[in-house]
């Protein structure tokens, strides 16, 4: 789960990290008022929409007046930056920019460990650093029954600032982000930029973080903070309905059992010069229930043509899908055509369940696949 | 012949009178594992299905009756110290099936078991079987027939469906070992690409990876430098749009590493067989039996 950079930044300020004074707007008046309110004589107004690149794509304005403010809050809430509509900005006052580092820390495969990573480029080019000029970048990682030990913070402070009074003060930012990120169960935080002010201050500016959607039900507070007008509307039913699913932009729509069969299917789907509508996971619990509301996700997409079922039941019973179908088909006919491919588990029994209904079954994979594409294609 | 486990193999299950854990025991002795004990708190001294004894700690268990490996279906909050009990309790090989374990627990387990020199497998993985031997984890006996093919997969129903054709096409196979999907998982593919080299029953394997992370890659320099048994593989999620999130924590796109073009650029580079689709196992593995 993405938290929105006011989010981020408001668990930062809780572990000590200083941030500048800041409100969240949902309205072009909220976003004037914030900025009379928070003072100053620059402010900055800010898209809270979880996608990257939101400076570039017109998403953070600069402003000097709360009437500015006001115009700029209403260019920017109701945009879209990558599909995505603006709900909300965040007003913050402006800082006056010395340099800008970049902070973060990961769950890093390859170690197996919490991997500190750390530039004194930071700011909006970070990925182009971490690509063309690699060693601008210090990696640290971490071993969690020690926590981040100050010799290692202090190395990392050095290798952005040369004083030791901004080193020290950049080994604590980095121990206080690393208690947040443990404590708030992250699978990635960062700042950036981290930022010294001419005075000589450090602040986190920006902030992201990213939260393991497994650490959510033993953090109810960290799962408040969801905000799902953010996200596709289907994607989030699908979540409340225990389903894994992701919207896209072809027209044969997929229920599958398992994320790497599901992926694989998809695969086969373009293979046969199809295009995927969505990625679908039933996940591997007995349900029927999942595949009514797995049809219902998937019928209200207009662009599907064909519906595609490939099961194969190991903890999965097939003759739970097969009454799932024929019990969703029962309350809401279905408009376009269905293949289904079921085998495993109780695969008899599933296949008498179809028939008795009117539908038909294969066991083979590659074949369902193919009459699937070839009836999204307006074939036979 | 096999690797991880073989009719000798002595099981102990964490989390055996759970929906889960029963059902699975179950299906386990029917295949014909031994299963020696199981784990539940607060139910020392019953017994399952009238002959498993049942024991409060693993630390009991191991010590009456000798288990040398252990399964954990306990759910995700108490996965993390499930496997750490059971490698302080002297187990040789841990099979974690328990699916949303949150990684940063994981960060805690793996030096645990590590510098205990415990074999871990998975969590969020369908486990091992050597067909006809020995079953510990979930993967459908039935699907599976005795043979000279080694199977390690990152995903459950991608590794039935694969091991299925093969079966039908009357390939069998030494080993199928599921190893997860999580971003940090105990055993990875070359640990198994390693134990299959060492099998001399195992002629060929077969190996189903993902997008995300670089394991295949790293699996694919190994496979040049190291192995001389033919190896087949294929990748899931090429046609996933790149940043998002595929149902397993570990099929995340990040940078330009992880993509399926990446993978399948290693797999050419090391020589492998590269399977398109599941189906194409059977023919690329035939020709290298």
């Amino acid at each position: 789960m993405n938290l929105h950079e006011y989010q981020a930044k408001q668990l930062f300020s809780e572990y000590g990290i200083p941030i500048l004074p800041g409100k969240v707007a949902s309205s072009v008046e909220e976003a004037t008022a914030n900025a009379r309110a928070l003072g100053g004589t620059a402010w900055l107004v800010k898209a809270q929409v979880h996608a990257g690149g939101r400076g570039k794509a017109g998403g953070v304005k600069f402003c000097k007046t709360p009437a500015d403010a006001k115009e700029k809050a209403a260019a920017i809430l109701g945009m879209q930056i990558k599909g995505l509509t603006v709900e909300q900005v965040l007003v913050t006052v402006a800082a006056d920019i010395g340099s800008e580092a970049y902070v973060g820390i990961i769950v890093d495969r390859a170690t197996k460990k919490p991997v500190f990573m750390v530039s004194a480029a930071g700011g909006i080019d970070i990925e182009e650093v971490a690509a063309t000029t690699p060693e601008k970048i210090l990696y640290v990682p971490v071993d969690v029954r020690y926590g981040l030990p100050t010799y290692d913070a202090m190395r990392m402070g050095f290798f952005l600032y040369p004083d030791v009074k901004l080193a020290r003060g950049a080994a604590k930012i980095m121990q206080q982000l690393y208690a947040a990120f443990m404590a708030s169960g992250c699978s990635l935080a960062e700042i950036n930029p981290l930022v010294v002010t001419p005075q000589g201050e450090l602040v986190a500016v920006d902030g992201k973080m990213v939260i393991d959607d497994n650490e959510l039900d033993r953090r109810p507070e960290i799962a408040a903070l969801r905000d799902e007008r953010s996200e596709e509307p289907s994607e989030v039913d699908a979540r409340n309905a225990n389903l894994t699913f992701i919207k896209l932009d072809g027209n044969v729509g997929c229920v599958v059992n398992g994320a790497g069969l599901a992926m694989a299917t998809m695969d086969l789907v373009k293979y046969y010069g199809g295009e995927p509508a969505n990625f679908l996971d039933i996940g591997g619990s007995s349900n029927p229930e999942k595949v009514v509301n797995a049809l219902r996700i998937i019928t209200a997409d207009p662009n599907v043509k064909a519906i595609l079922f490939n099961i194969f039941g190991g903890i999965t019973r097939t003759d739970d899908v097969a009454n799932g179908i024929v019990t969703a088909t029962r309350a809401n006919p279905l408009k376009v055509p269905i293949v289904i491919r079921l085998t495993g588990t109780n695969e008899e029994i599933a296949m008498k369940i179809l028939q008795e209904n009117g539908f038909t079954a294969s066991s083979d994979m590659d074949t369902a696949v193919q009459q699937a594409v070839a009836l999204a294609q307006g074939g036979k | 012949m096999s690797v991880f486990i073989d009719k000798n193999t002595k099981l102990v299950i964490q989390g055996i009178t759970g929906r889960d854990g029963s059902f699975h025991a179950k299906q386990m002795m029917e295949y014909g594992t031994q299963v020696v004990a199981g784990v539940t708190p607060g139910k020392g001294g019953q017994t399952f299905e009238g002959t498993v004894p049942i024991f409060n700690t693993v630390m009991d268990a191991v010590q009456a009756t000798g288990a040398n490996t252990s399964v954990i279906y306990v759910p995700p909050p108490f996965a993390a110290d499930a496997i750490m009990e059971a490698a302080a309790a002297g187990v040789s090989l841990i099979v974690c099936i328990t699916e949303g374990v949150p990684v940063l627990d994981m960060t805690k387990v793996y030096p645990f078991v590590k510098e205990r020199g415990v074999r871990l497998i998975g969590p969020n993985c369908p486990g091992l079987i050597t067909p006809g031997e020995s079953k510990v984890g979930i993967i459908p006996g039935r699907i599976c027939t005795p043979g000279p093919v080694g199977v390690v997969s990152r995903s459950g129903t991608l590794t039935y469906e694969v091991v299925y054709q093969l079966t039908r096409a009357g390939i069998g196979q030494t080993t199928c070992a599921g190893i997860g999907g999580d971003p940090i998982n105990g055993t990875n593919f070359i640990d198994c690409l390693a134990a299959f080299e060492k099998d001399p029953h195992t002629k060929a394997i077969a190996m189903m990876g993902e997008i995300g992370g670089t394991d295949e890659q790293e699996a694919a320099a190994y496979i040049k430098e190291h192995m001389t048994k033919p190896v087949v593989g294929f990748i899931a999620g090429q046609t996933a749009p790149p940043g998002r999130r595929m149902g397993h924590a570990g099929a995340i796109i990040s940078g330009s590493s992880g993509t399926a073009a990446e993978k399948l650029e290693a797999f050419a580079a090391a020589g492998m067989g590269i399977a398109k689709r599941p189906i194409d196992f059977v023919e690329l593995i035939k020709a290298r039996l």
